[in-house]
């Protein structure tokens, strides 16, 4: 919840950047990749060259499409617009980005507790090179050089711009966390916020509870994780609050997130703020999608992260909350196939949150539907069971085959009754204070049984039969 | 002068050869461009591979192409690979570009020899090529008159008899006005027709690549040579287009004829109004059936031309920053750098639009200037589309006079206004060409225009030749 004085709220709007996982660029045919050699990924398109013309990219656009269906936009027809001024790692001194009319309108991000955060628009834009200044400041200003990578110019973005309606840190993590999971689910992104395919910049401003109004807001960029997000934003209104309260105001300003310090120091004001000169960009054509187009982004739509919540939810007979996990994992399908198999739900579900944090590997649902049989049948201990679980997960196979192999067969509990009699006559004082309800030496009489068959015994059997001999006695 | 046409004919057949037809234009640039100065850079060692190229393939009994050992000028804001590509700004004085334009390309596979880059108004801003960092061009018909711009450089290159053919640009009347003044052919496409992949930009949205030529038959050829899709230009018709060659003697017997009324008055010199009416009383004598026609839109076209282009133009000079290529100022800092290069690269003329369109597109004054210019641009096309309705082609004057004398016009919108007649054309992408139609009272050439709806090049080029062989009757 808020970290706000009482009688204060937060009012925060994200825009997340976004770089589309094209093979080329979006106006020219260079490759779209990150981490090679400086200026090697160019051409005189994506380097502004006199005379060179943008083509739009179909599979950029594509992805943006499908990118906005999957937040529940509408995907208008759109134009291409430049936002004029100047900067030595733009190459054209012009960025083409969409305007008055972007490609995807008014939508919506379900959050796995059920609230939807609404999205005003996701449009296409192209990226910007990348710059290092030496000396100085490291800021361009003072710079005494400045070196330029060109590689990145013109590599697809989509601008996904919500409404300012989120008024907590973690419900903006929640967001953001959330649309990670759309885009690694449509797998237009690779979507990693460390290496900047991912960009987040938050406005924050506050106002008191029970108002509607909006106040002067800032813009906080240079978040590199979720975390930084929640503690840039609680920083930030933090500050405003303190304004606020001490008679002043904050200034309209973009503020760099610093990381190190915990806090965030002003950038440029927003009041001597370029003035970008939009305008259509005439070297490109709309973007006129047909309703054949839009029906063929749907049709090939993969399954996303809130409806498939809902399918496991219904299908292991949990709650929605309890299935986060399990679909961020990318699971959901293999549980819900075990299920159908024969599993019993909530040893599948239990097993894919906490056994199967690498994911499945070479575990098919049958494989793990018959594991489960096995366990619930007493045939498995539960840590017979776990190291089966990872030989499945390695190399695959059929779990009664691999448990032979390993050795695993349920013990006869009349070997256990005579093993537990010898144990007891062993150490009868703790079987005493064991019969008189004391739990702690529990552990003393399973670990003689563990040793005495080198594990094979079933941990939960043991319990059971001491359980039924110290109320018999 | 042998025509393009002939001159490929001949070359074809082995009777005459490429590099002797290189040699000749060569030749008369070296005795005569001290005077008129026509080109920018000449591509000798270019145009002499390519001439050898051409003849060695005729030696093989392969066929060189349609405008085989053609000589031909270009004008030098179109991209040559390797070749000096100044757009006659100091700011991009050193550039060579990495890639040829489309139609550089498009030309030498058609067998065309390159023999040049012509001057013009510095980055084709202008009516006179006198805002040519690199000094004027002269009309070859009087040197003490300006060859008309932007692409002076291209049109006196023809009008000289350097070459047969020369490609230039047209944004505001840039092809057809210096060659009404040069006395030869030249053509503005439609939007979208020949690709702009290469061309420098001005204005991307008025923008068009077309060829000046002694004749029409010549501009035909190589417009059909230059012009169709281009996927490296998002904005190239993707259709193919009707070729204009094969029709170009159909004559104009029935077609209806519109002579634009508000091109007939006032601001047009007497002796241009009289030749226009002259060429009106020709294609009817030819059987075309020639009415008046208003175009009221076509007035304030000149004013929604000066807001658009200078808007597009703000932007797509930005990148001549001092960063990646051309002149380069040093500065304290980097955006102290971007003024200094920019301040000493460009021109007047240059930087008085860069401002003029910097302050259509600001915030606040943007619907009152460049959005009011948008809906003058549409309102022009829908009477164009009305026009067209009740005729097959429209015609006007060229240029509202013959040639003037260089250092006449001085105030810019004295300038401004010779692109009067032509720049309707390209705000509404509309093909239009100019075809020479006598003499002025003065005795310089005067130019007729023709105009025609979308893509109906092929039906402008019948009239075209109609009025080039009723002009030839005249002399």
């Amino acid at each position: 919840m808020s970290e706000l004085p009482d009688g204060w709220e937060m009012v925060i709007g994200l825009e997340v950047h976004v770089e589309l996982a094209t093979a080329s660029k979006l106006f020219c045919g260079c490759a779209n990749q990150f981490g090679d050699e400086p200026n090697t990924n160019i051409c005189p398109t994506c380097l502004g060259l006199p005379g060179s013309l943008p083509v739009p990219n179909a599979q950029a656009v594509e992805f943006a499409m499908t990118l906005g269906r999957a937040l529940n936009c509408s995907v208008e027809p759109s134009i291409f617009a430049r936002k004029n001024y100047f900067y030595p790692d733009m190459p054209k001194d012009f960025q083409t980005t969409q305007y008055e009319e972007p490609t995807n309108v008014e939508g919506f991000v379900q959050l796995p507790d059920g609230r939807s955060i609404g999205v005003e628009r996701a449009h296409i834009e192209e990226d910007t090179g990348k710059s290092t200044h030496l000396g100085g400041g490291g800021r361009i200003h003072d710079a005494t050089a400045t070196l330029v990578d060109y590689n990145r110019a013109g590599v697809p973005l989509v601008e996904i711009v919500s409404h300012p309606v989120m008024h907590d840190a973690d419900t903006a993590r929640a967001y953001v966390a959330e649309l990670r999971d759309i885009l690694l689910a449509t797998g237009v992104s690779d979507a990693r916020m460390e290496e900047g395919s991912m960009r987040v910049d938050a406005n924050v401003s506050v106002r008191p509870v029970g108002n509607d109004e909006l106040r002067t807001r800032c813009e906080v960029k240079n978040i590199n994780s979720l975390r930084s997000l929640g503690r840039a934003i609680n920083y930030e209104a933090r500050r405003h609050v303190d304004l606020w309260t001490n008679g002043e105001s904050p200034r309209q300003e973009t503020r760099h997130w610093d990381e190190d310090g915990g806090r965030t120091t002003s950038g440029r004001s927003k009041e001597d703020a370029d003035d970008y000169r939009y305008f259509a960009c005439p070297d490109l054509p709309p973007l006129t999608p047909t309703a054949e187009d839009i029906a063929a982004i749907d049709a090939a739509m993969p399954g996303l992260p809130a409806a498939r919540r809902s399918a496991l939810a219904v299908a292991a007979g949990v709650e929605v909350a309890e299935t986060t996990l399990t679909v961020e994992r990318g699971l959901d399908a293999l549980v819900i196939a075990a299920i159908e198999a024969g599993a019993d739900a909530t040893a599948a579900m239990k097993h894919a949150d906490q056994n199967l944090s690498d994911g499945q590997g070479q575990l098919t649902a049958e494989s793990f539907a018959a594991l489960v049989a096995m366990e619930a049948d007493g045939a498995l201990s539960s840590t017979q069971v776990k190291t089966v679980l990872a030989e499945l997960v390695a190399n695959g196979g059929e779990p009664a085959a691999i448990a032979a192999d390993m050795g695993f067969e349920a013990m006869d509990t009349s070997e256990l009754d005579t093993l537990l009699d010898g144990i007891i006559a062993d150490s009868p004082d703790e079987w005493a204070r064991f019969v008189e309800g004391d739990r702690k030496v529990q552990g003393h009489f399973v670990g003689q049984i563990m040793k005495a068959t080198q594990g094979k015994a079933d941990g939960k059997v043991v319990n059971q039969l001491m359980t039924a001999r110290a109320a018999q006695s | 002068m042998t025509s393009a046409f002939d001159l490929a004919a001949l070359v074809r057949s082995g009777e005459y050869s490429a590099v002797a037809a290189a040699d000749t234009a060569f030749g008369s640039i070296k005795e005569r461009d001290d005077e008129i100065h026509a080109f920018l850079h000449l591509t000798k060692r270019r145009a002499q591979a390519q001439a050898a190229a051409v003849d060695q393939a005729v030696a093989d009994g392969k066929d060189p192409g349609p405008l085989a050992g053609v000589p031909i000028a270009i004008k030098d804001n179109m991209c040559t690979k390797g070749e000096p590509t100044t757009c006659s700004s100091k700011i991009l004085e050193g550039w060579r570009p990495p890639y040829d334009a489309t139609v550089v390309d498009r030309l030498e596979a058609a067998g065309a020899v390159i023999v040049g880059k012509t001057n013009l108004d510095e980055f084709a801003m202008g009516s006179s090529t006198e805002n040519s960092a690199f000094g004027p061009t002269r009309n070859p018909h009087d040197t003490s008159r300006v060859p008309g711009g932007s692409s002076g450089g291209s049109a006196a290159a023809v009008g000289a008899d350097f070459v047969p053919l020369s490609l230039g640009s047209d944004t505001g009347g840039s092809i057809r006005q210096p060659a009404a003044l040069c006395g030869v052919v030249g053509l503005k496409p439609s939007y979208g027709a020949v690709s702009r992949y290469g061309l420098i930009a001005f204005a991307s949205s008025l923008d068009q690549i077309g060829p000046f030529a002694h004749n029409v038959t010549d501009a035909a050829l190589c417009f059909d040579v230059i012009s169709g899709h281009d996927p490296k230009d998002a904005t190239s018709i993707p259709t193919p287009l009707t070729p204009t060659l094969p029709t170009l003697n159909d004559g104009v017997a029935g077609m209806r004829i519109g002579i634009i009324d508000e091109l007939m008055g006032e601001g047009i010199d007497d002796d241009v109004i009289a030749r226009t009416n002259q060429a009106a009383e020709a294609l009817t004598a030819a059987g075309a059936i020639v009415e008046r026609v208003s175009i009221p839109a076509t007035i304030y076209g000149l004013a929604a031309y000066y807001l658009i282009a200078p808007a597009e133009a703000s932007s797509n000079l930005a990148r001549f920053d001092g960063v990646r290529y051309g002149q380069r100022v040093d500065g304290a800092n980097v955006a102290a750098m971007n003024v200094a290069t920019r301040s000493a690269g460009f021109g007047d003329e240059v930087k008085r639009r860069i401002m003029l369109g910097t302050y259509a597109l600001s915030s606040g004054y943007y619907d009152a200037y460049y959005g009011k210019a948008q809906r003058v641009r549409t309102l022009i096309a829908n009477e164009f589309a009305t026009a067209y309705e009740s005729f097959d082609l429209l015609m006007s004057p060229t240029s509202p006079s013959t040639a003037f004398e260089l250092g006449a016009k001085s105030d810019p919108m004295a300038l401004y206004m010779c692109d009067v007649c032509t720049i309707p054309s390209n705000l509404a992408g509309h093909p239009a060409m100019s075809v020479p139609f006598g003499v002025g009272d003065d005795g310089l050439p005067v130019g007729v225009q023709i105009l025609a709806p979308m893509v109906e090049e092929a039906r402008m080029f019948r009239a075209a030749k109609a009025l080039e062989d009723a002009a030839k009757g005249m002399s």
